[in-house]
């Protein structure tokens, strides 16, 4: 399980960095990447401040 | 031949380049690298800093970063009862991030300090599992610099901490999820007062904000928390309540923001060996309004007096180091600490509740508040209504 980020509608506050607990995120060259860490635990989602961050089945 | 810097601070934010300032005046050799390609931009950030804050830090409010003077704030409860809270003075002022930022680093470079932007951190270098230098990347690849400290100023996503073993990560209920407009042709009730807006409906476990920029511009943003939010993202409230403003609905959106506000109070452990954790990094915000700007640059400044003083010795153990985390404590952090418990009270409030306080609060009490003042009184005005007593223990336990 995975996220998958927004690009679109993402405005770059790096909330999602700060709250995900494994550090499956991280701000590269001005975006968002999504690395293979993630528990599914949905704190990114949850924090997500404009709702740019879904859960990838 | 690799570069040796005494120090490395990660993060042009204003306590990263605060840091590297002092550090580079007290004759420290100091590289300051920040991520992002433009300091200061975009902001997450109200932009609001009291007057308060710039005596703190030892700053004159004067330069091109200064936007508007504001002399106190209307709070508005849920019903819509409108409470005036005059500061004695004049209270404070609304900047421009993008201009400030890049001032303070801008002045970081006259000290001494190397600032390279567009540069980010990528892992520390360890020798026998002590911190020797950091891997920095640019356009042209990555390098490695020698350093005998690093200062992690890498703000709410502080990964540097982390690599070094620290729980900087945020709890998701320590956390406020912001969105924010910066407006124009809006009206504003007075374009030198703040507008708070509380209420379980607008604005779920925080407040929405309305910072005056100038006479028709403003920042209006948000914060909401998921626990209390009813499905709904924080830009989606806000959306909500500005379009059903009547002076704020006609105007014009001409930036979109948001943010990670820290609300949990600051952590402890700011220090490992060879490392220093300073600013949202270190959750160093005020858990009730979500300030950060000042408290951010005054941990810069104590860090980096003992940054340098620290690698003239040659000794940059967490011991040592530690002189930072207890004079910041002594200074700001049991005090914002204080902050937390008033924050799990009013959080809980219902509508009704917070109706009820704003009658029986006035202005000065709020202010009072907000700077983790006067509680006191405001357990007497709790226990005036049953419902409220429940509050009251959490609000002076230790």
């Amino acid at each position: 399980m995975t996220v998958i980020i927004n690009h679109e509608k993402c405005a770059k506050c790096t909330g999602c960095v700060a709250v995900c607990p494994v550090q499956n995120l991280e701000y590269v060259g001005d975006r968002i990447e999504v690395s293979d860490k993630c528990t599914d635990c949905g704190a990114c989602i949850k924090f997500c401040p404009v709702g740019a961050i879904s859960k990838k089945e | 031949m690799m570069e040796s810097y005494d120090i490395v601070i990660v993060g042009a934010g204003p306590g990263g380049s605060a840091c590297a300032k002092s550090a580079a005046e007290n004759g420290a050799r100091v590289l300051l690298v920040e991520k992002r390609k433009e300091i200061g931009a975009p902001k997450r950030c109200g932009e609001g800093l009291s007057l308060a804050a710039f005596k703190r830090i030892d700053l004159k409010p004067e330069g091109e970063w200064l936007k508007q003077s504001i002399k106190g704030a209307f709070v508005y409860s849920p019903s819509g009862k409108r409470v005036a809270a005059y500061y004695p003075n004049e209270a404070g002022y609304v900047i421009e991030r993008k201009i400030f930022d890049k001032w303070l680093a801008e002045q970081a470079s006259y000290a001494g300090a190397k600032v390279l932007a567009g540069t980010r951190a990528t892992s520390l270098v360890k020798e026998g599992g002590k911190i020797t230098g950091i891997k920095i990347k640019d356009n042209e690849g990555e390098t490695e610099v020698e350093a005998k400290l690093i200062v992690a100023a890498d703000g709410v996503e502080s990964l540097v901490a982390r690599w070094a073993g620290l729980k900087t990560t945020h709890a998701l209920a320590d956390t406020c999820s912001g969105a924010q407009f910066e407006m124009s042709n809006v009206d504003l009730e007075d374009p030198h007062m703040l507008e708070m807006y509380m209420g379980n409906e607008i604005a779920p476990g925080g407040y929405i904000w309305v910072f005056p920029k100038g006479d028709k511009v403003a920042n209006v943003g948000i914060g909401t928390r998921h626990k209390f939010a009813k499905g709904k993202t924080a830009y989606q409230y806000l959306k909500e309540f500005v379009d059903s403003h009547p002076n704020l609905s006609k105007g014009s959106i001409l930036e979109v923001n948001t943010g990670c506000i820290p609300v949990g109070g600051p952590m402890s452990g700011i220090v490992a060996d060879n490392l220093m954790v300073i600013g949202d990094a270190a959750h160093q915000v005020n858990a009730i309004h979500g300030g950060g700007i000042g408290e951010a640059i005054r941990a810069g400044q104590i860090a980096g007096e003992v940054a340098s003083k620290c690698v003239k010795s040659g000794d940059c153990s967490a011991a040592v180091l530690k002189e930072y985390e207890t004079k910041w404590y002594e200074e700001r952090g049991n005090r914002l600490a204080k902050l937390v418990k008033l924050r799990a009270v009013v959080e809980e409030l219902k509508d009704k509740e917070l109706d009820y306080l704003a009658d029986q609060l006035s202005g000065e009490d709020i202010i009072g508040l907000a700077g983790a003042k006067g509680y006191a009184k405001f357990a007497k005005i709790l226990a005036k209504k049953p419902s409220l007593l429940r509050f009251i223990p959490r609000l002076v336990k230790k």
